[in-house]
């Protein structure tokens, strides 16, 4: 594989470049690995590539019942942000976000992270309560966070409409200015490139069908698409799909799967600056590189796998934008899509070990997961390597739904990406 | 959009008429006090999240207000049937897509 680089980009730019090479083998199973990875999103990818650079296992497959990258990971709005209320949450968020500043040069493939600042706005007391509360928790943690009146919300992002007769005033803001965005689908061509090229196996277009058990309970593999793999430990990160494929090996996961939808505008020039969320009309939009502004809301209200999600929550969506950026509201929309995420009762993240030995879980991640994306595989290539918890990842357990030791982001947050 | 039949008020309207409630014959325990923690898991959060024909409740919530159950398939998104709250589970195999 070559690397990407000044010298290598003039010398196939010499050749119309038609001599690049591929960026990963399209491999077949073999019979037998020492760790198998169900689902190719950034965050079964990512997992691969710190279990190859991290701890020296590169006798893996990491497998895709469609195209690595297909999943919620090329479909979400990349928003990227670490100030969540509790201890727990801020430390693995804002791990993720410390990898990430420097995620382009470690994989030496373009993530575009833009730290464009993430602003949440209050339009009510209580958010201004709580969006407070939040400011404070995270500058005791050390996350970045603060404060914005609504006039410097206004400077902040100018197309922002903070009139004090709009529908929802804007009372003021929380501004993350480490926050922002990142390219999607490179997040899992960089893993993937960077994982094949230690050794990784990608299998693509095949899908797990169960995992097999040995006679003591152990793991013993994958059945899939393409016969049997053994393998010595599998993990799982299959997002909207992993209690369907955990039930298989006997394992019952705290997950309801909801279609989560989001739509881009027809690309404009750069008008908007950054990423801006609203809870209260619960919707958040920024614009791409390309130009086109991306927009998204929360889940629709029933549980599925049909990646499609109804009409009516984009309405609503639209509603809302329209109402907090007036100038957006003859924007035509170009397309729409849904992804399908897997909520936890307390909207936290399950990481670690399951009951069954040498088979793991990374799930949960529900509609904001991306952000955590190289935090999130790098503490659980950890823990699939060492069987234990890594000191991030420990809070969240499986077994925490039965201690009863949440960690409820639901309702700190009521929604949020 | 979906439509949904009421059996209440014998109609299929939109689905902005309705609000989801969640998995349907979740039952609540006689003796709470009795209850493990496990019990408490299962009854408070571990739900079966089916890949297929999935029982629910919904509320018509714009309309008569009350609570009934459904049958929908969660891949299509296609209603099975929906029948009255305290009704037995219908028989999957008794059952086929009626919506287009
Ligand atoms: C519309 C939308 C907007 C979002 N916005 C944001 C946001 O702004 N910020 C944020 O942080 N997060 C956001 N998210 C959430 C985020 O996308 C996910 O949490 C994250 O991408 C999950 O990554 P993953 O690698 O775990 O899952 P995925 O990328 O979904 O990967 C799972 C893979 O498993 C595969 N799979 C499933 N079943 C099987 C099987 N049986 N056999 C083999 N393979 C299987 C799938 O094909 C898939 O490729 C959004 C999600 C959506 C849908
Ligand atoms: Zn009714």
């Amino acid at each position: 594989m070559t690397r990407f680089n000044a010298f290598n980009l003039l010398k196939n730019a010499l050749t119309g470049h038609k001599n690049w090479t591929e960026q990963w083998p399209d491999s077949q199973p073999k019979a037998e690995y020492d760790v198998v990875i169900v689902g190719a999103g950034g965050h079964g990818l990512g997992t691969a590539y710190y279990l190859a650079t991290q701890h020296g296992i590169t006798n893996i497959a990491v497998i895709d019942k469609g195209w690595l990258g297909g999943g919620n990971t090329g479909r979400n709005t990349t928003i990227i942000r670490s100030n969540y209320l509790y201890d727990e949450s801020a430390r693995l968020f804002d791990h993720a976000l410390d990898l990430w500043q420097n995620l382009s040069q470690e994989l030496n493939y373009n993530v575009m992270y833009s730290n464009r600042g993430v602003l949440m706005l209050a339009h009510n007391v209580h958010d201004v309560q709580s969006f407070k509360r939040h400011v404070h928790s995270n500058r005791l943690n050390g996350v970045d966070n603060r404060w914005l009146t609504p006039e410097e919300c206004k400077e902040f992002c100018p197309p922002i409409n903070i009139a004090k007769n709009a529908r929802y005033p804007v009372m003021g803001g929380a501004l993350q200015e480490r926050a922002g965005t990142a390219r999607h689908d490179a997040v899992a061509w960089g893993y993937a490139r960077g994982a094949a090229m230690r050794g990784v196996d990608i299998i693509q277009n095949c899908a797990v069908t169960a995992i097999r058990r040995n006679a003591d309970g152990s793991v013993a593999g994958v059945e899939t698409a393409k016969g049997f793999i053994k393998a010595k430990k599998v993990a799982v990160s299959a997002a909207g799909h992993t209690s369907v494929v955990m039930d298989s090996a006997g394992v019952r996961l705290p997950l309801e799967s909801y279609p989560l939808q989001a739509l881009v505008s027809e690309p404009v020039k750069p008008v908007f600056p950054c990423v801006v969320m609203s809870n209260a009309v619960h919707a958040y939009c920024s614009q791409s590189d390309k130009g086109e502004l991306v927009i998204g809301s929360g889940t629709d209200q029933y549980t599925s796998y049909s990646q499609r999600g109804g009409l009516p929550l984009i309405e609503h969506t639209i509603a809302a934008i329209s109402e907090v950026f007036p100038i957006f509201n003859r924007m035509r929309m170009l397309r729409k899509w849904g992804g399908i995420v897997d909520n936890t009762p307390d909207r936290s993240p399950i990481v670690g070990k399951t009951p069954v030995p040498g088979l793991f879980v990374n799930c949960g991640w529900g509609t904001g997961g991306f952000k955590a994306t190289p935090g999130a595989a790098h503490t659980f290539a950890w823990t699939v390597a060492k069987d234990e918890p890594h000191p991030i990842n420990a809070p969240f357990t499986l077994e925490r739904f039965r201690t009863g030791r949440l960690i409820d982001e639901a309702a700190a947050a009521a929604v949020a990406h | 959009m979906l439509l949904i039949h009421c059996p209440y008020c014998s109609e299929t309207l939109p689905e902005v008429e309705f609000t989801y409630a969640g998995e349907a014959h979740i039952v609540r325990p006689e003796t709470p006090s009795a209850q493990s923690d496990a019990d408490w898991e299962g009854f408070l959060f571990l739900r079966s999240n089916v890949r297929g024909p999935h029982y629910e409740r919904w509320r018509h919530l714009h309309g008569c207000g009350r609570y009934f159950n459904a049958v929908r398939d969660t891949v299509s998104d296609k209603f099975l049937t929906t029948y009255k709250a305290g009704e037995p589970r219908p028989d999957l195999s008794t059952l086929t897509v009626t919506q287009k």
